[in-house]
């Protein structure tokens, strides 16, 4: 990961939409890692009080982001005059990916742009948990 | 003061130089009591930099050296920083810091409001005002260039995702909603064909859920002043009332909260009309 690539954690804190175990595990995970994160209460409460914190994120470069599904996070960001780079954003879906998957994709070194561009289709869909 | 006006408070964790860091158990603990009082925090470490918080304060915890707080050294009266030393707190004591700060600052309380409100995917949002002219609560506007927008994100009915359901192109979304494509996920041409069905529901309604709300409602009205049955007459609501909550997966609460028929019907025509507005004003 560059030294620049900043995370981004929403806790969804007003909706039982994530799976608690998925995002208590992911935040335990950022809590034992050494590295800075900024976590948030609510990411639709930031975008609809079009708070500066996002246009900041937005524009400070590589960012990895671990909510919901990329397409509602890039319109989130839209919302609030905070456009993501769509070469620079990463969003880890904790609706459907684990926290394994979620974890693994946020301290790897690589950022892996996959914000939709365009009407998003089925193929831009995340992956579904892998069976056990 | 609005959503967008209000100022927020912004919690930043610091364990960098001169503060001792927190333990992995208690860093956790202390997040996720900051979370859920709905905070953002930044967990700030060593040879990290934090941004200032331009529309609020901040507000900066630590486990600092000798419990001495280190001085701001940029402060403006637009973004103040205020630090408190947290050694010995649990998690607990931290969130009830942060919430002391936040009210005695005036910052925005959280949790007062579900951040429940439609969010446009303007990827494949063809600007046709259908959303403008279907929503009775003033959610939707137009900005200057006359392009549909979300403006008044708090009038949104909580759990009601109805006009995404009339968006021809499933351009609107509900993050929290239960299931796609309304809740972000990807849209597939099925999604487009069920979206056109629920449509085909309302017209087998009669045009729309608020004319068939309407006609349902004058006929139960008229039923009550012949037959004076308060029974049949809210039997008649609810049975109503259930089948517009099927057809557009409106909650139910949001139905009972409709004001008179002739106050749907001035919204509606309200509506209606800021929709034409913005189609006429749309270049050719």
């Amino acid at each position: 990961m560059t030294k620049t690539t900043r995370i981004l954690y929403c806790h969804c804190q007003y909706a039982q939409v994530l799976p608690p175990e998925v995002k208590a595990a992911v935040l335990r995970k950022l809590c034992e890692s050494g590295v800075a994160f900024d976590a948030v209460a609510d990411l639709c409460e930031l975008s609809a009080r079009q708070d500066p914190a996002l246009q900041r994120l937005a524009e400070g470069g590589a960012v990895k982001i671990a909510a919901c599904f990329p397409r509602a996070v890039k319109w989130l960001f839209h919302a609030a005059q905070a456009d993501l780079p769509l070469e620079g954003a990463e969003v880890l879906n904790m609706r459907v990916q684990s926290a394994d998957e979620v974890t693994a994709a946020l301290f790897n070194g690589e950022v892996k742009p996959n914000l939709p561009r365009g009407k998003a289709t089925a193929t831009d869909a995340p992956k579904a948990v892998a069976a056990a | 003061m609005s959503l967008t006006t209000e100022t927020t408070l912004r919690v930043v964790l610091y364990e960098g130089a001169n503060a001792q860091p927190l333990e992995a158990d208690n860093r956790l603990a202390a997040l996720t009591a900051l979370l859920e009082k709905g905070f953002a925090v930044t967990r700030a470490v060593a040879g990290g930099r934090v941004a200032p918080q331009p529309r609020g304060s901040l507000l900066v915890l630590g486990q600092f050296a000798n419990g001495r707080t280190p001085a701001a050294e940029v402060v403006s009266a637009e973004s103040p920083v205020r630090f408190e030393d947290i050694t010995g707190f649990d998690a607990d004591h931290i969130a009830r810091t942060a919430e002391g700060v936040r009210a005695e600052t005036g910052a925005a309380q959280h949790g007062e409001w579900k951040p429940w409100f439609p969010v446009i995917d303007y990827d494949r949002c063809t600007n046709c005002m259908q959303c403008l002219s279907f929503c009775l609560f003033g959610v939707y506007g137009v900005d200057q260039q006359n392009r549909i927008q979300a403006q008044n994100h708090d009038n949104c009915k909580t759990n009601c995702p109805a006009c995404s359901r009339v968006c021809p192109e499933a351009a609107i979304m509900f993050p929290k909603y239960k299931s796609g494509p309304i809740n972000g996920d990807a849209v597939q041409d099925s999604d487009l064909g069920k979206e056109k069905m629920k449509i085909d529901i309302s017209a087998l309604l009669g045009g729309d859920v608020y004319s068939a709300l309407r006609q349902r409602s004058d006929a139960a009205k008229a039923r009550f002043s012949k037959e004076r049955d308060d029974k049949k007459a809210l039997q008649e609501r609810q049975k109503c009332l259930a089948k517009l909550a099927n057809a557009g997966d409106i909650p139910a609460e949001v139905l009972m909260s409709l004001p008179s028929a002739q106050e749907i019907m001035r919204r509606a025509e309200e509506a209606k009309s800021k929709a034409a507005a913005a189609l006429a004003a749309q270049p050719k």
